[in-house]
């Protein structure tokens, strides 16, 4: 069960041909599946294409309906190396990831797969996760198209664009060989918009006609002496014939404009900031219409070149808007236009940072500096344009331009920042960073405060982290862990500490990374070189970071799905002999002793510790409706609560800094004599435990309670209540009594 | 779909820009569907994105949305082309769902004066930085309303966390009635309230809240108003109905000046309280000989600066925090009551606290006659069977006969207490302490005085926590010593030992204490304006 539902939205993938559809990118280019006739689909869950893979597994019914496969893929890898399918038979695959990470993994197969080339057309919909929100190194996906030699769309972000190259993908790769990779931004995936539909295809060829009629050509197959001959195809006739289908479909587009000397090439993707910073410029309106050309390159790779030197010819000067580095695009202009004799001024990063994300603002200054180098008269009399340099020549002049309430309403919005105002520079000071963490109840936190206990009883170790929720140890309050190497490499990251000494090393790992390679790459590398480490393996029964997929160890009765499976079989089976299955991790104390043991046993051999508890977000969405429904019905129930005793704590916060849990924060005292603010558990709390554990395992404090709320008490309960209170009722008055007496 | 298009028309219309900064979890995203449902039933083209990511997980993110009329899309004859980020300057509406992610919304440059309306939730979620540290690291809230004011065309600043919880509903939604009530765009009141009661769960609570919303923004000033930081000070009684409490009362009022009078009832209440009456008037005796020593150095000067501080902090080690202390105030009838209702525990339902203790040698030995505690933590054998067998985790449920009444009984030791080994330790300390405060103020150091007192601060918690402060406290005296010593400016002795003393409490490792002690000692091999020295190189 996946943290976000798409039931109802799924519906809209029914629409009939000819409606508006309205929603969600991803759901859109889910929709332009169907439309397109694919045949299978695979991918792996992460941001920022997690939903369109939650969106697949909740649309399942619809699209078996269609004959369509749909699985849930080990890894990238796994699912591009599916695409295999569309090398012999006519039968359109997409598959997907978050990339570049995901395409790392996968490209071993895409380079296969590309070197043979495809039958039936094969799309690759990877979620570049680059710029603001993203959780990955900052890389380009555009090199792996280069060098596989696979085709890359980066449409405009608009539902229509996405969803037509969709279909123009899956067509450019059945006329050209060639797998085809469809870019996606993170806001793209996200954005919502609308699109008139089509009517939802089924596959014109089907994985089972291809069962039951098996193709083999071994021109096809990657060995050579066919591998030499692959490449020559790829120049001599993929490559033109891709060309010739760009060209002909038109998939680039040409904006004409009112200063013909001079012209933008853009990415797609770029298209709605581009419009908006020349709006800025007073260049544009909303709609798209600009006075300065464009050429539009929906498909950023290849390069047409006819197009570029068609659109440059008889222009001053030209600016290309290209994200990221290295500046792949901009190099391969200047060589077209170089062997091509074209002698128009070709502008880019000169104006444009190199690296980073090309927000609004840095494409409008770029555009802004490339005019006035080019075009003046462009700007010219553009009231924002002046205000802004005002801006940056004179503080004074500015704040007057900005104090003074504007006469007349702007015909154009004006950009105008305030950021150099000193009492918003002040707030640098102010404002606290808020990095990610752990959620209120997460089974991970107690085990990251274990480790902070056993390290504090025998010193500090080396800790190698891995990709999931788990890697919020190396923030605030834990700050633990000193690299992470990629998905499932925790524990092969400590491979090269496999030397006998006083410490040993910790990895940790989550079941996602367990089961998608550090089976292997950690667990297995770790037995066999006979490394001497640690190894903690955090299952929480989901892919949780994702967005709480289920996977192969998931406890979740899925109709879909084989699951149950138990991370320690594999580890035992992989001829690990010291392994320790805490099923409870928020027993800190034995978390500790468990860890500590690990470190100093005397066992040869990956000592493995098996941390298993539920993620705590998913398990309150599946437990929440059954206790209130319990309650309404009557039933017994107890629910627990944590507190803290403001008068017992003194306000040193050591329990925040073991545990960081979003529910347990601090107030005011209220008591004169104590200037510091008292720990104090929220509604929030969700009762997990953990930080009167932590309080209790690290001897901090009396301060911390448990609350057991009785819903629905029995008539014993109640009996015993009354004894009980008839009894302390009794002696608390007693003592009260003496209070009120010398009351001041 | 290649469009070409010539002699170019640029069509009028510019969409309505409404950033939405949000925390995981404060339901943003509902928020912006919420107004995207609104602007598209009333024919607007809506446009939202989002980057959420980590952010889900307890970060900030930004959910961005452009609204435009339909009707000017169909004049332009093309569908609109809508930026999908919020361009610093370029934004008419921002919403903040907590008071920093104002101030982070202001520090992105999305709020200016010419355009914007602010419209933020005045209460605070603190970060894990403000809430991990070891004193008080919470921002300054009105920093951030400062600069709204200048920033912000209109500043809207109330509690709208507090609206929603009243109307058992979340913030998402009185933010949307906020939206409503400061008629910055150009929808009434029924379409919001239609878009709650589509999205059908919840709707009645959601529309309470809506409400309460609506109105605060509508009844908004002009400017807010700052939000008061200031700490109460206690309040002095005219009289107290016991005698003898109210003889202490008399002492304080004649003896005292007022600078000092909240303080001092402060400490008695929290004194007898603690022990009893005796006691408190120890407590009196103490403050009253360092009055005394004030007065003769001119006090009022200072504003009875070492008096104030006295009657804090000699209250504060009076009634240090020991097993009979944690057992009475774990029993009390109004602690029981207090549980109740933090909890919300309606009346037909019971409620059981279980305390999480662990007791340690230390504490145990700290409860007994100071004989018997010596001999017990001095003796191997038996010393270490208790270790053994009682220093253990315990889970007490206190509202169970046989741990109440054992926990009862202990507070009952209270009576005992001046008998006891932990309050001899205490006593000792506490004379050390006060002795070099005595000698600093004789010698006419008032402000170094006060200082060494305000010192105590760092001393509290409980075991390894409490062991900590008693560490860090022992240097601070010794660095005290080292900056009485002749050739030191006084005032610039007490600035010394003040920062020394923020830097005690900079981080749990004592590394900033360390280095600014080292610094401190290479200052004073040089010369005598050591402590300008090191002033400037701490800064």
């Amino acid at each position: 069960m996946a943290e976000r539902s798409f039931k109802k939205e799924v519906q809209q993938l029914r629409i009939p041909a000819g409606e508006e559809f309205r929603g969600e990118g991803i759901l859109a280019i889910t929709k332009g599946l169907l439309q397109a006739g694919v045949g299978y689909v695979g991918g792996y869950q992460g941001s920022p294409i997690s939903h369109l893979m939650d969106v697949l597994a909740d649309a399942n019914e619809i699209l078996e309906e269609l004959d369509i496969h749909f699985e849930t893929s080990a890894s990238e890898a796994t699912a591009a190396a599916m695409l295999a399918a569309s090398v012999m038979y006519p039968i359109r695959g997409a598959v997907t990831w978050k990339s570049t990470v995901g395409t790392n993994v996968a490209s071993d197969a895409l380079a296969n797969l590309a070197s043979g080339g495809v039958t039936g057309g094969a799309l690759i919909i990877i979620g570049e996760d680059y710029g603001e929100g993203s959780s990955i190194m900052q890389e380009r996906s555009h090199a792996f198209a280069m060098k596989s030699q696979m085709w890359l769309l980066d449409p405009r972000p608009n539902l229509e664009s996405i969803v037509q190259s969709v279909e123009d993908g899956f067509e450019l790769s059945e006329a050209s060989n060639t797998p085809v990779m469809l870019q996606v931004r993170i806001r793209s995936c996200h954005v919502h918009g609308r699109f008139i539909t089509k009517e939802n295809k089924r596959p014109r060829y089907t994985l089972k006609q291809a069962l039951e009629n098996p193709v083999r050509d071994t021109t096809r197959i990657v060995l050579p002496p066919a591998s030499f001959v692959h490449e020559h195809e790829k120049i001599r006739q993929r490559w033109p014939a891709a060309v010739k289908f760009i060209r002909e479909k038109k998939l680039n587009e040409f904006f004409d404009g009112d200063f013909k000397d001079i012209g933008l090439i853009l990415q797609g993707g770029l298209y709605n900031g581009v419009i908006r910073s020349l709006q800025l410029l007073g260049l544009a309106d909303s709609f798209g219409n600009s006075r300065i050309p464009m050429y539009v390159m929906n498909v950023t790779y290849p390069v047409i070149d006819e197009e570029v030197i068609e659109f440059c010819e008889g222009r001053r000067a030209v600016l290309l808007l290209e994200e990221g580095q290295p500046d792949y695009i901009e190099q391969n202009l200047h060589s077209i236009l170089r062997k091509a004799g074209v002698t128009t001024h070709l502008s880019g990063k000169d104006v444009l940072p190199m690296a980073g994300e090309y927000t609004t603002a840095a494409m409008k200054d770029g555009i802004e500096a490339f005019l006035k180098a080019q075009q003046p008269d462009a700007l010219a009399t553009h009231a924002a344009a002046a205000a802004d340099e005002a801006g940056a020549t004179s503080l004074a002049a500015d704040l007057e331009a900005l104090t003074t309430p504007v006469a007349k309403p702007m015909q154009r919005p004006a950009a105008l920042p305030m950021t150099f105002h000193p009492k918003v520079k002040e707030l640098a000071n102010v404002v606290p960073a808020r990095p990610a963490g752990f959620c209120t109840g997460c089974p991970e936190r107690p085990i990251f405060a274990a480790m902070k206990l056993a390290q504090a009883d025998l010193g500090e170790h080396h800790v190698s982290c891995d990709i999931g929720c788990h890697l919020f140890s190396i923030l605030p309050p834990f700050n633990l862990g000193a690299t992470t190497m990629g998905y499932g490499l925790g524990a092969a990251s400590s491979s090269a500490f496999n030397v006998k000494t006083g410490k040993r090393s910790i990895s940790v790992m989550g079941d996602g990374g367990f089961w998608h390679n550090g089976l292997t790459s950690g667990i297995g590398n770790a037995v066999f070189n006979k490394n001497d480490g640690v190894i903690v393996i955090v299952d929480n029964y989901y892919s949780s970071a994702t967005g709480g997929q289920d996977i192969l160890s998931s406890r979740a009765e899925n109709p879909d799905r084989a699951t149950k499976n138990p991370i320690e079989a594999a580890i035992r089976g992989a001829g690990v002999k010291w392994v320790r299955t805490i099923d409870r991790t928020y027993d800190v104390a034995k978390m500790r002793d468990t860890l500590e043991e690990a470190l100093t046993t005397t066992t040869d051999g990956p000592k493995v510790i098996i941390a298993q508890s539920e993620c705590m977000l998913n398990k309150q969405r599946r437990i929440k409706p059954l206790f209130n429904k319990a309650v309404k019905d009557g039933k017994r129930m107890v629910k627990e609560r944590f507190g803290v005793d403001p008068d017992v704590c003194t306000g040193d916060h050591a329990c925040i800094r073991l545990s960081g849990c979003p529910s347990l924060s601090v107030k005011d005292s209220g008591d004169p004599l104590k200037e510091d603010p008292v720990a104090y558990v929220d509604n929030s709390c969700v009762g997990c435990g953990n930080c009167g554990e932590v309080a209790e395992a690290a001897v901090l404090c009396p301060s911390f309670y448990r609350a057991d709320i009785i819903h629905n008490p029995t008539g014993g309960d109640r009996f015993l209540a009354k004894v009980r209170s008839a009894v302390i009722g009794f002696l608390q008055r007693r003592r009260a009594a003496r209070q009120t007496r010398y009351a001041l | 779909m290649s469009t070409v298009t010539s002699n170019i028309v640029l069509h009028p219309g510019t969409p309505i820009k409404i950033a939405i900064l949000a925390m995981g979890g404060q339901g943003g995203g509902v928020l912006a569907d919420w107004i995207v449902e609104m602007a598209e039933q009333a024919g607007w083209w809506a446009q939202t994105t989002s980057v959420p990511g980590v952010a889900q997980r307890t970060g900030a993110t930004i959910y961005y949305l452009e609204l435009l009329p339909e009707s000017a899309a169909h004049a332009a004859g093309k569908p609109p082309t809508l930026a999908m980020m919020p361009t610093p300057g370029d934004v008419d509406l921002v919403v903040a769902a907590e008071l920093m992610e104002a101030g982070r919304a202001m520090q992105r440059g999305l709020v200016t004066p010419d355009r914007s309306t602010l419209i933020t939730s005045s209460h605070r979620s603190f970060a894990v930085g403000e809430k991990a540290a070891l004193g008080n690291g919470i921002a300054d809230p009105n920093k951030v309303i400062d600069a709204g004011r200048e920033a912000a065309k209109r500043l809207m600043c109330f509690d709208l966390q507090e609206m929603a919880e009243k109307a058992g509903s979340v913030i998402s939604a009185s933010l949307f009635g906020a939206i409503a009530g400061s008629g910055t765009l150009p929808f009434p009141r029924e379409a919001y309230e239609e878009t709650i009661r589509h999205g059908g769960k919840g709707a009645e609570a959601s529309l309470r809240a809506f409400a309460l919303g609506f109105d605060a923004a509508a009844k908004a000033p002009a400017a807010p108003a700052p939000i008061d930081t200031s700490r109460a000070t206690p309040d002095v009684p005219e009289r107290a109905a016991n005698p003898e409490v109210q003889a202490l009362l008399q002492r304080v009022k004649t003896d005292f000046p007022a600078a000092a009078h909240g303080m001092l009832v402060a400490g008695l209440r929290r004194l007898i309280d603690y022990q009893d009456i005796a006691y408190a008037a120890e407590y009196l005796d103490k403050c009253a000989q360092l009055h005394a020593l004030e007065a003769r150095h001119g006090g009022e000067t200072s504003g009875w600066a070492l008096t104030c501080a006295a009657a804090h902090r000699i209250a504060v080690a009076m009634s240090y925090d020991d097993v009979i202390r944690v057992a009475d105030l774990k029993t009390r009838g109004s602690r029981f009551e207090r549980v109740r209702q933090e909890v919300g525990a309606k009346a037909d339902q019971l409620v059981y606290t279980t305390e999480y203790m662990h007791p340690r040698l230390e504490e145990i030995c700290g409860t007994l006659p100071t004989a018997l505690g010596r001999w017990l933590e001095q003796s191997k054998g038996i010393g270490g069977f208790v270790k053994r067998r009682m220093e253990k985790g315990r889970r007490v449920q206190t509202g169970t006969l046989t741990w109440f009444l054992a926990l009862y009984a202990v507070a009952g030791m209270r009576r005992f207490r001046r008998s006891l080994l932990r309050h001899q330790i205490e006593t000792a300390q506490l004379r050390e302490w006060l002795d070099r405060v005595v000698r600093l103020a004789g010698n006419g150091q008032q402000a170094l005085a006060a200082e060494v007192l305000h010192c105590r601060r760092i001393v509290k918690g409980y075991s390894g926590t409490h062991d900590r402060g008693d560490k860090r406290f022992a240097s601070l005296m010794a660095a005290a010593d080292r900056l009485a010593a002749p050739g030191t400016d006084p005032a610039e002795a007490a600035a010394t030992l003040h920062k020394l003393l923020e830097a005690a409490m900079a981080d749990e490792e004592g590394r900033q204490l360390d280095a600014q002690l080292a610094l401190l000692l290479t200052a004073a091999k040089g010369n005598t304006t050591n402590s300008a020295q090191f002033s400037r190189q701490a800064a």
